[in-house]
């Protein structure tokens, strides 16, 4: 029998504002442990929350991004519970007047564009983080637990799509469409693993066509796109098989397990939580009126739809152009591009090899040691024919590890290409010298070990011989 | 006369004179501490270095000629439920014995730039809940003009300081009359500003909606005096006003001729005990001779205050003492679990009062009852400040007895809450409205007990406030002592 997924998601992220969403410590990442606190964002007796401007600026952009309708008044509200990460076991949240509401985002898991719609986009704030010590580092067991607030009032943004998605490669775009719209507004490094934009997904069958939902089951703890669609097709596989065999399916939470590749029940949800909500009287309301949001809507970057439609349009072909979107990288595309490189040339190497390493390093493409116009530099010396394409990778790689530019890196590696004739001559006198044979048959016509020769020549050179000047002079030498 | 038992004014023209230092009025307030303190008990925590050290630094600061203002050198207490950097706060709970806050709270702040000595930390009901500060968990305060009587609360500590010359002046805080109430039952003069006009930065929450920090002084002179000191924007407290506040004496002096004034009916006929309604009436008669427009005004929906106040204030304090759990700071008790670790430090570490109240708040919020219980007491929360605003289209301020008794015996409502709850039924609205209020003496009742007169005024309306005040501490010239002031006055 089939059935059909529904699944919704929350995301959130993490803002790069440089203060704390209520008070004025740094939001800083890796920092010591309690040193970006204050009594504030500890929640000690006393305190009172203020709130950070451009968090909500930034959260109302979002919103625009995503076509929500802003507000023009809402609240914070207190969401109850006890948590020993939680500074003050109430976290301020919005709960039923968020920033921005009902918005879309369009989406391709590979089965045509598809419109997910956006419930709502809203501000909390972030609680501080455990370390259980002792035994395997699990609750149970642990001596003790270790708590660093200094991730303890970082603004956090909650993003909430309607129950429209249908397959997890569907999800997977989502999240991936939804990451590259942060980046672009460059409100967060959106860094999966690093916990800076986190998935929960809402997972529930039900036959095609029927109008009611499933029985849904959360499914968290996915840190990359990656584990995103893997735990929602193990998810529907598990739900799958429960009601092929006649069986329901628990309402509870399940943790994604990435490396056993499954998720298994976590705490479950028979004791539904009951938060007790009411409007945050230390705030006053949220208001934001129609020229605000002209304003913000005005200064919106350009969002990712726009910049594929860009780069295609500027030469770059449209895989490419996606995966520089997806990637963060439109800004060192531009930059290269404004530094004389083509954007076709600067393209392939984003779209390939500083991709490849950046999911390879999980570094963030702000931190890169390649800025626009080492890129160009290096598009240009590929272009001029001072570089091989091997040699381009290798120079490349010496670039990402922080040796240096293009130029300096292919000169300490001896990687510049050799096009000077007298030497290319020398080499090809060798090589002549060496295949008589072969030499003489060219000589007679049989063109097709042109390609023989110039290969020997480019070994011999170590790959830096420039293979059009070798080309010529083995012809000239042949008389060929 | 003992410096102890000064104004704030008059010790400050002494001090300019060259007749009195600071040490010399800290000295007196330290004897008068001395000899009081172990029948009264308003003091949780005197910081003697602390104080000593403000008091050497303020002599000399006025040798230099750097002189502060009305406050320099002038010893004050502070209700401990606000934060002073490296002086042990308790709110009165054993859940928080010991602990050292980081930071000084605005109000502090603000009265240690204007020159204030702090004298030390009063004492208070549990984080503020209570009418006669009886629910401390380090023994009750006592009534200075009878220790066999309540001072009232929550801010009982401070008025009994005040009252007694043990401070030349406290702070308190006012959630529902909690400033008000011990003024009027301690013979003090105790106001609670509007909503927002004095930061809460600091101040331990117990109902943020509701909770303002004010003065208790022995003049209305001196509330004025200690308001200018604490009030203003404080970028650190989001609800803080704004916009630039009223010149609160502007209109002091200014008498009562012409003014509106108006008399809440349902607060000052059934309920109120008869020497308390006679000494209110005969104030009211004075207002009158004095050229004042009195009519009686019909605030119906303070009927419901005391119901809406007691969902509202419980809901808010069960969040704010939600974080008081021995993960960050206070007594820990151990347990196999943090869950249990968080249940058992928050059994044992507060009092039956506020166990009860965060009980009330949590049922309150809780799902399926809100639209009931909260979302109700907010609407009527909205019915109390429109009864309000109708009102003062009609007149200038508003006057009742601020307390419905005079201090009542320590004990007497102890095991009744509904009883000790009534105590607040006259200045509980004008903290669902946020509009200030003030209470001042008008008189003795037949057991020598002092008794209060209330005089409200709409938002930001504390000029007014203080001007009929100033006018009935005239026409009353309330001059008596607490026995406890007076026979050592008189040793």
């Amino acid at each position: 029998m089939t059935w059909e997924a529904v699944i919704g998601i929350e995301t959130h992220v993490e803002l790069l504002t440089r203060s704390k969403m209520f008070c004025g410590c740094p939001a800083d990442f890796g920092a010591e442990p309690n040193t970006n606190v204050c009594p504030v964002c500890l929640g000690l007796p006393g305190a009172l929350p203020v709130p950070n401007a451009a968090a909500i600026e930034w959260t109302a952009s979002l919103g625009l991004a995503l076509e929500c309708e802003i507000s023009p008044r809402s609240v914070f509200h207190r969401k109850n519970y006890f948590y020993a990460d939680l500074p003050k076991n109430y976290q301020i949240s919005q709960f039923d007047l968020p920033l921005c509401i009902g918005g879309r985002l369009e989406v391709d898991g590979g089965s045509g564009p598809r419109v997910i719609g956006i419930t709502r986009v809203h501000l909390e704030e972030d609680t501080g983080k455990s370390t259980h010590t002792g035994a395997g580092g699990r609750i149970h067991d642990a001596e003790g637990a270790l708590i660093d607030f200094n991730r303890a009032g970082i603004p956090l943004v909650e993003v909430v799509t309607e129950p429209d998605l249908r397959t997890p490669e569907e999800a997977r775009a989502y999240g991936q469409a939804l990451r590259a719209i942060v980046l672009a507004l460059g409100i967060s490094d959106a860094r999966l693993e690093e916990g800076s934009m986190r998935f929960d997904a809402n997972v529930s069958l039900r036959r095609p066509g029927a109008d009611t939902l499933g029985v849904k089951v959360e499914v968290k703890n996915m840190n990359s796109l990656r584990s995103l669609q893997r735990a929602l097709a193990h998810e529907i596989a598990r739900q799958t098989a429960l009601l092929d065999a006649g069986e329901v399916v628990a309402q509870e939470t399940r943790h994604w397990d990435e490396e056993a590749g499954r998720t298994s029940s976590g705490r479950s949800k028979e004791e539904s939580s009951d938060y007790r909500y009411f409007q945050e009287p230390d705030l006053v309301p949220i208001e934001i009126d129609a020229s605000e949001v002209a304003r913000l809507r005005h200064a919106l970057p350009e969002l990712p739809g726009d910049q594929q439609g860009r780069l295609v349009e500027a030469g770059v072909d449209e895989i490419a152009a996606r995966t520089i979107v997806a990637g963060g990288l439109v800004g060192l595309l531009d930059a290269a591009v404004t530094a004389g490189a083509s954007a076709r040339g600067a393209a392939n190497w984003l779209a390939g090899e500083v991709t490849a390493h950046l999911n390879r390093t999980g570094e963030d493409p702000s931190t890169l040691p390649l800025d626009g116009s080492g890129l160009a530099e290096l598009v240009a010396m590929v272009e001029g024919g001072e570089l091989s394409a091997t040699a381009a990778k290798e120079v490349l790689s010496g670039v990402l590890a922080g040796e240096g530019g293009p130029r300096s890196v292919a000169a300490d590696r001896d990687l510049l290409q050799v096009s000077d004739e007298v030497s290319l001559a020398a080499i090809v006198a060798e090589i002549l010298a060496d295949h008589p044979d072969e030499a003489a048959r060219l000589a007679a016509g049989e063109e097709r070990l042109v390609g023989f020769l110039v290969g020997q020549a480019m070994r011999r050179s170590g790959g830096r011989a420039d293979p059009k000047v070798v080309d010529r002079l083995i012809r000239e030498k042949t008389g060929r | 006369m003992d410096p102890a038992d000064l104004t704030i004014a008059e010790a400050g023209t002494r001090l300019r004179a060259g007749d009195l230092t600071s040490a010399d009025l800290l000295h007196a307030v330290r004897r008068r501490a001395s000899m009081t303190e172990a029948v009264l008990h308003a003091y949780l925590n005197i910081d003697h270095d602390g104080a000593a050290a403000a008091a050497a630094a303020a002599d000399e600061a006025l040798r230099r000629g750097d002189d502060r203002g009305p406050l320099h050198g002038i010893p004050v207490a502070l209700k401990d439920n606000m934060v002073t950097r490296g002086l042990e706060t308790t709110c009165s709970s054993r859940i928080l014995a010991g602990y050292r806050p980081p930071y000084d709270a605005t109000v502090v702040e603000r009265l240690r730039a204007a020159g204030a000595v702090v004298f030390g930390k009063t004492n208070l009901d549990e984080f503020a809940m209570g009418s006669s500060t009886e629910n401390s968990a380090y023994g009750p305060t006592r009534n200075p003009w009878d220790p066999d009587r309540v001072p009232g609360g929550s801010s009982g500590g401070s008025a009994a300081a005040v009252a007694v010359g043990s401070a030349f002046a406290a702070l308190g805080s006012d959630t529902g009359g909690s400033i008000r109430q011990p003024a009027a039952l301690t013979g003090t003069v105790g106001m609670k500003p509007t909503y927002g006009l004095v930061s809460r930065y600091g101040l331990i929450a117990f109902a943020s909606s509701l909770d303002q920090i004010g003065p208790i002084t022995r003049s209305v002179d001196d509330s004025v005096t200690m308001l200018a000191a604490i009030a203003g924007h404080d970028p650190s407290d989001a609800t803080s006003y704004r916009g630039g506040y009223p010149d609160f004496a502007s209109s002091m002096g200014d008498g009562v001729a012409g003014l509106r004034i108006g008399v809440i009916r349902e607060l000052s006929g059934e309920g109120i005990a008869a020497d308390v309604s006679a000494a209110f009436r005969a104030t009211v008669d004075a207002l009158v001779a004095a050229g004042a427009e009195v009519s009686e005004v019909s605030l119906p929906s303070t009927e419901y205050a005391l119901s809406a106040y007691y969902l509202i204030a419980p809901a808010e304090c069960s969040a704010n003492l939600a974080r008081f759990d021995g993960v960050r700071y206070g007594p820990r008790l151990p347990g196999s679990s943090v869950e249990e670790m968080m249940a058992a430090t928050r059994a044992d570490g507060f009092g039956p009062e506020v166990t009860r109240r965060i009980l009330l708040g949590t049922y309150a919020l809780s799902a399926g009852y809100y639209d009931a219980f909260y979302g109700q007491a907010q609407k009527v929360r909205t019915l109390v400040v429109e009864d309000f605003r109708r009102a003062y289209a009609e007149v200038d301020v508003l006057v009742t007895p601020t307390s419905p008794t005079t201090a009542f015996a320590l004990g007497e409502r102890a095991d009744d809450p509904l009883a000790m709850y009534l105590s607040d039924i006259c200045t509980i609205p004008s903290n669902l409205a946020g509009d200030p209020a003030i209470s001042l003496p008008c008189g003795l009742d037949s057991a020598g007990l002092p008794i209060g007169f209330q005089v409200l005024a709409p938002a930001l309306g504390e000029p007014v406030m203080f001007r009929v005040a100033k006018a009935v501490e005239e026409l009353v010239g309330f001059s008596a002592r607490p026995a406890l002031a007076s026979s050592e006055g008189a040793a």
